[in-house]
């Protein structure tokens, strides 16, 4: 997370690398459309005809939208992916291309060495780039607005056996005498993941802080603050989490497709607390019965009475 | 029980469905006696508000007796006669607080999905989609009323149901709509759309002392409801609107826009309509906003458009020059009921005026898909529909 001198340089490296391949995805992008006779040929398609043609030109609108992705989209490490996946397509289609309408070996193996030479690059700066970007870390913010006492909330939140009854992951939390909080909590697909915290900070009224100790299914720590509204509407409440899900960032995709999205979640489960503290239980409806749950506003019943 | 429930686009259909029960502290159930069919219902049925599910329970229109209470709720008893708020809201939380109640910050469990859609969440209503809470609505012979003893209004037994029952919505409504143009003595108002809503927003200009309203709809019967309540009337499919209005107020327009007709607004000009229709059938703009574009194009210099019809999600080509050349205000919203209901019941009682002036049709709930039929087409005179559980 954090960045060193030499850390630094290394990145400005792999920016440069990564820049370098967009630019290279818009150049081919670019030709591709243009003159997909002239690109084919180049690739050792003797006599490429009109498929041969329309399969060029697609692949060159595919090859801009690598270089648009990857020099102007947020997430580079995915976009850069994405031209791995270009890579195997192009290999594939030059390789049965090839096999159809008999096409120079030289120019064929030239292209092929090239087109691995090309994939071997995408694949470096992929790694590199999420070396960089992710360590396995998986963040969560959310913030809201309770018309209740600073005092209030955080004497709520303080008390940590209090925090399932609006967390919708949390099962327990158990503090013993020494401080220390042992909790358990719903994983992926149905299993149960432990871990025993410890406090790292304590201000009355103000912060909270907490992480896991050795041992933790799942290593995670969090932060939430409260502060007053402005114009006298009760206290904001700010939550910082972070974790590191079973399964690294993968998981955490796999969870988000699931309707796990983090932010979402956290959001959802302040907006318990809310409830709990402006109106002392969780609202239900017919729609979704346990109330504020994201994986329940996926999956709505009807809207009607609950039998 | 029977239930009134959205089966899919242009489908209701009454059904059995469980008997509500207490999920909160401070549900009530109701017995329902009465309960209607609003212009809003409308799009549901027409299927232009997303998050829809085969079986939700329709209606946010109803009253009806206390048949029980959660361990909440201490200001209600059985046997209470209420009218209920369509917007569901908790009385404690900052929104509530400051008598915005169409925007309580608890009451929709699905908070979450309106925010993808809107920004941020208002609150959830009876029977309106799951992005707006997912709670079975009151076209039914029983419903469920979260925070009855905030939402619930006690009404005595002297008045009948179809004098106080619009206290649940298009009354609020069309008052808050004069409300948010702060419609006054010496006023012009125009209101685009005679149907119920339009109805009590020209009713209410009146009770707040407007000097014309100026009603603007296609159809007759309408006009004529319009016309005895004391509008000048104008058919848009007759004459040009902007060009009416101009005239009728001396080249200055009107003071105050109402807008109460909303997304599926229709225009004399078939071009026009073809364009916006041809774009929300294709889902670029969810909205065929040409009363909104009329309204602004029309109101007078410095004056206030106020949009009480409903909005679902984008719009395109929104007059931004026009409104910001010539200091306009815009207000919009889904009514804060709770706040306008006890206003309104006194003046009912007082007989400034009686609601049930809108009724044209009355049916057993078991005929509700006929109900829906009729309202939507305007057949039959039909400007607002009462069913009876």
């Amino acid at each position: 997370m954090t960045t060193t001198g030499t850390g630094s340089s290394r990145s400005n490296g792999t920016a440069g690398l990564v820049a370098g391949l967009g630019v290279f995805s818009l150049a081919l992008g670019a030709a591709e459309v243009a003159s997909p006779g002239v690109v084919a040929r180049l690739a050792g398609v003797r006599d490429p005809g009109p498929t041969g043609r329309a399969t060029t030109m697609l692949y060159g609108v595919r090859e801009l939208v690598h270089g648009a992705g990857i020099l102007g989209g947020r997430r580079k490490a995915t976009w850069v992916r994405t031209r791995i996946a270009g890579d195997v397509l192009d290999i594939a289609t030059v390789v049965a291309g090839a096999a159809r309408s008999g096409a120079s070996p030289t120019r064929l193996g030239l292209t092929l060495a090239a087109l691995a030479g090309v994939t071997a690059t995408d694949v470096a700066a992929a790694r590199r780039l999420s070396q960089e970007s992710d360590d396995g870390e998986c963040r969560a913010t959310a913030a809201i607005t309770v018309n209740r006492s600073r005092g209030e909330a955080y004497r709520h939140w303080r008390n940590l056996e209090h925090l399932p009854e609006f967390m919708a992951h949390l099962r327990t939390v158990r503090v013993d005498p020494s401080g220390r909080s042992h909790w358990e909590a719903s994983g992926p697909a149905g299993t149960t993941v432990r871990w025993d915290a410890e406090m790292t900070t304590d201000r009355e009224d103000e912060e909270i802080s907490w992480r896991s100790v050795a041992g933790a299914d799942v290593e995670n720590a969090g932060t939430v603050r409260f502060r007053d509204a402005a114009g006298g509407r009760g206290t904001e409440i700010v939550v910082d989490l972070r974790y590191r899900p079973p399964g690294g960032s993968t998981g955490a995709a796999v969870a988000t497709l699931l309707g796990e999205e983090p932010n979402q979640q956290l959001r959802d489960d302040l907006r318990r607390f809310k409830q709990v503290l402006e109106i002392g239980e969780v609202v239900r409806s017919g729609g979704s019965p346990s109330g504020q749950s994201t994986r329940q506003q996926l999956a709505q019943r009807p809207a009607q009475p609950v039998a | 029980m029977r239930a009134n429930c959205w089966t899919g686009k242009r489908s209701v259909e009454v059904r059995d469905v469980p008997d509500p029960t207490i999920l909160n502290r401070r549900d009530a159930i109701v017995k329902i006696t009465s309960t209607a069919i609003c212009g809003s219902d409308l799009h549901l049925y027409n299927g232009f508000i997303p998050t829809m599910r085969e079986g939700d329970v329709l209606g946010h229109e109803f009253m009806g007796e206390v048949v029980e209470t959660g361990p909440g709720v201490d200001d209600l008893s059985v046997g209470d006669r209420v009218v209920v708020p369509f917007p569901i809201a908790c009385g404690v939380c900052g929104a509530c607080e400051r008598g915005l109640t169409a925007l309580c910050e608890n009451s929709n469990p699905n908070a979450g999905i309106a925010e993808k859609l809107m920004g941020h969440s208002p609150a959830a209503l009876f029977g309106y989609s799951h992005m707006l809470g997912g709670y079975p609505g009151g076209q039914a012979e029983y419903a469920r009323v979260p925070f009855a003893d905030f939402g619930a209004l006690k009404v005595e037994s002297e008045l009948p149901d179809e004098k106080v029952l619009f206290l649940s919505d298009i009354f609020p409504t069309g008052y808050m709509g004069a409300d948010m143009a702060e419609v006054g003595p010496g006023d012009v108002v125009a209101v685009w759309g005679c149907g119920p809503v339009g109805q009590f927003a020209i009713a209410s200009c009146f009770l707040r002392g407007a000097e014309r309203v100026i009603a603007i709809d296609r159809i007759d019967y309408r006009l004529r409801m319009a016309a005895e309540t004391g509008a000048e009337t104008l058919d848009y499919e007759q004459v040009s609107v902007p060009e009416a209005l101009v005239e009728m107020t001396g080249g200055r327009g009107p003071d105050k826009c109402i807008d109460a007709v909303g997304m599926e607004a229709h225009h004399a000009h078939g071009a026009v309509h073809a364009y916006d229709r041809t774009k929300q059938a294709l889902g670029l703009e969810t909205e065929r906003p040409h009363v909104l574009r009329e309204a602004i194009a029309s109101c007078a210099n410095g004056g206030i458009v106020s949009v009480i019809g409903v909005y679902g999600g984008v719009t395109d080509k929104f007059p931004m020059g026009s409104f910001m050349n010539r200091y306009l205000t815009m207000r919009a919203g889904q009514c804060h009921v709770h706040r306008y209901m006890p206003t309104l019941l006194e003046h009912i009682r007082n007989g400034d005026i009686d609601p049930s002036f809108v009724i044209t049709h009355r049916l057993p709930l078991g005929q509700a898909p006929e109900g829906y039929r009729t309202f939507l087409e305007k057949a039959d005179g039909c400007e607002k529909v009462v069913l009876t559980p």
